[in-house]
């Protein structure tokens, strides 16, 4: 790419992609650190995951502030347009992951005090380590406007649904065994939701990298595998 | 010069376009090349023009811009050293046909200049100019109508009703262009060329030139070369993409400006060094 005349510009465009890299990595890392206190019964550290969300609230806003500012000063077209018209849309998904995950970290706090009958998290370490691989490969598709990379996350998004759809079952399963399980469960359906979520902003993500890169949207329907929605499984009766 | 389109040469020396045309073709240059003296000012220009539209002609200072706009009305023969060829249509008849009179195709094709320029005679008398030689109006009161219908298509009615016997001269500068505009559209042309009409107003009476186009592009075909991206991307549906002699590229304008295919368009656009 060539350099803009107004180096300012070209430099108000650099540090933009900065700005969501640094973001990107804090989302990355609330992901991790959310999920890990809640394995590790650890209410401080869910209280400190819960703390840093702020930080990517604040870099959100402040990157609303610099793109609204930018359409107003340099009026950006053709390639430049779809830059900061992405780095508008892509800061708003991260900050919604940024949500999901402080969300998973209050709920650590809520149930750190109950015993999680073993093997229970398997699932749940499984959607972490595949949301934040998700995540940290479509920052480098972003960084690197690299379309094929995007699409390839894109096209990955089901097998995140794919294990949500078993951790759903076993979570219903443990449910149906024993009603006292029903409300650290519930709570961990929930993170379990609000990490499937993270691997739909993600696809989010990886849809803008290919609008910013070719100029148009991916073609096609994007493979889903998220069943839960219809599925019922109804209890036994005695 | 040939009148039939020779289709082989148009598919390899049209620059790429977008979408489809969805108007008629009002203006059609293949491989148009414009000399002055030995230098070369155009190089193997071929364009659809639709009409009923607006289409932008932009591009770096010097590459030719103006110079294909006077090809379309024939100022270019008022140049001595200037020498155009290939083939210009206007609803496919070819306007450089030496049995076709100059003059005749300028009443077709109108032009407003960067510079407003009125005559130095009154407001009435430079809407009432063309229509007067043109022989297009019977009588005192039809020439009146024709002179007030242009000034209210051109938005200026209202400013200079009550002063219709002042000078053009002693307009604003915003005034004394949409006086040039009525008196282009007073002789009802069917093409109306604008070479940079707004680099010398301010924004207000830019917008006014601009909405001006919007209502005229119901009934003429235009063709505006602007400097100003913006007003490309606000006033016309299609742009084309001039540099160094050469047609770059011509699209939709939503296309050019969001997401051009050539390199040089988009570095143009955006402010990079080509
Ligand atoms: N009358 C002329 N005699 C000789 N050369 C000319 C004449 N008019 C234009 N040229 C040359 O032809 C080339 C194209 O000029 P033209 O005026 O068409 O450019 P342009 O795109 O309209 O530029 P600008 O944006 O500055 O108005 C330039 O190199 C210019 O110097
Ligand atoms: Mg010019």
């Amino acid at each position: 790419m060539s350099e803009h005349i107004v180096k300012s510009y070209e430099q108000e465009l650099t540090g933009l992609d900065d700005k969501i890299s640094q973001m990107g990595g804090l989302a990355e890392q609330l992901v991790g650190e959310a999920f890990d206190s809640l394995a590790s019964h650890n209410p401080a550290r869910a209280r400190a995951t819960v703390a840093s969300d702020a930080t990517i609230d604040l870099l959100h806003r402040e990157l609303e502030e610099q793109v609204i500012l930018m359409i107003a000063r340099r009026q950006p077209l053709a390639n430049d347009l779809r830059q900061v018209i992405s780095v508008l849309k892509v800061a708003g998904e991260l900050e919604r992951v940024g949500d999901l995950a402080k969300n998973v970290a209050k709920r650590a706090q809520a149930i750190s005090g109950e015993t999680h009958p073993k093997g229970l998290l398997t699932g749940l370490q499984h959607m972490t380590d595949l949301a934040s691989r998700q995540l940290k490969d479509v920052l480098d598709a972003y960084v690197a406007r690299n379309p094929e990379r995007a699409m390839q996350v894109w096209r990955q998004d089901e097998n995140l649904d794919a294990v949500y759809n078993s951790v759903f079952r076993e979570l219903l399963t443990y449910m149906m065994e024993d009603p006292r399980n029903i409300g650290l469960c519930t709570h961990l359906l929930f993170v379990a939701k609000n990490l499937e979520r993270i691997g739909d902003h993600t696809t989010n993500i990886a849809e803008t990298v290919t609008y910013m890169t070719r100029g148009s949207l991916p073609e096609g329907e994007r493979p889903k595998g998220d069943l839960t929605s219809s599925t019922l499984m109804s209890v036994p009766h005695r | 010069m040939d009148m039939r389109p020779d289709p082989l040469v148009m598919m390899t020396t049209q620059a790429p376009t977008h979408a489809t045309l969805s108007a008629p073709t009002k203006v059609a240059a293949k491989n148009v090349n414009v000399f002055y003296g030995a230098k070369q000012a155009l190089t193997n220009v071929s364009v659809e023009i639709p009409e009923k539209s607006v289409t932008a002609f932009i591009g770096p200072s010097g590459c030719g811009k103006s110079t294909f706009l006077r090809c379309i009305n024939r100022m270019n023969d008022t140049v001595d050293s200037c020498r155009v060829e290939g083939l210009i249509q206007i609803d496919g008849k070819d306007i450089y046909d030496p049995a076709l009179d100059p003059v005749q195709l300028r009443a077709r094709v109108g032009m407003v200049f960067q510079k407003p320029n009125p005559f130095p005679k009154s407001v009435y008398d430079n809407v009432a100019y063309g229509p007067r030689i043109h022989g297009l109006s019977r009588s005192k009161a039809e020439l009146d109508q024709i002179v007030e219908q242009s000034l209210r298509k051109a938005s200026l009615w209202e400013e200079v009703k009550d002063r219709l016997s002042d000078s053009g001269t002693g307009l604003s500068g915003g005034q004394q262009q949409r006086l040039c505009i009525a008196r282009t559209i007073a002789i009802n042309p069917e093409i109306i060329l604008m070479d940079e009409p707004c680099s010398a107003l301010d924004p207000i009476a830019t917008a006014r030139i601009e909405e001006l186009m919007e209502e005229l592009r119901k009934n003429f075909t235009m063709i505006i070369v602007t400097h100003s991206m913006q007003q490309a991307a606000r006033v016309s549906q299609r742009t084309a993409f001039f540099h160094l002699g050469i047609l770059v590229e011509t699209g939709s304008t939503s296309d050019i400006f969001t997401n051009p295919v050539d390199k040089r368009t988009q570095d143009y656009i955006t402010g990079r060094f080509g």
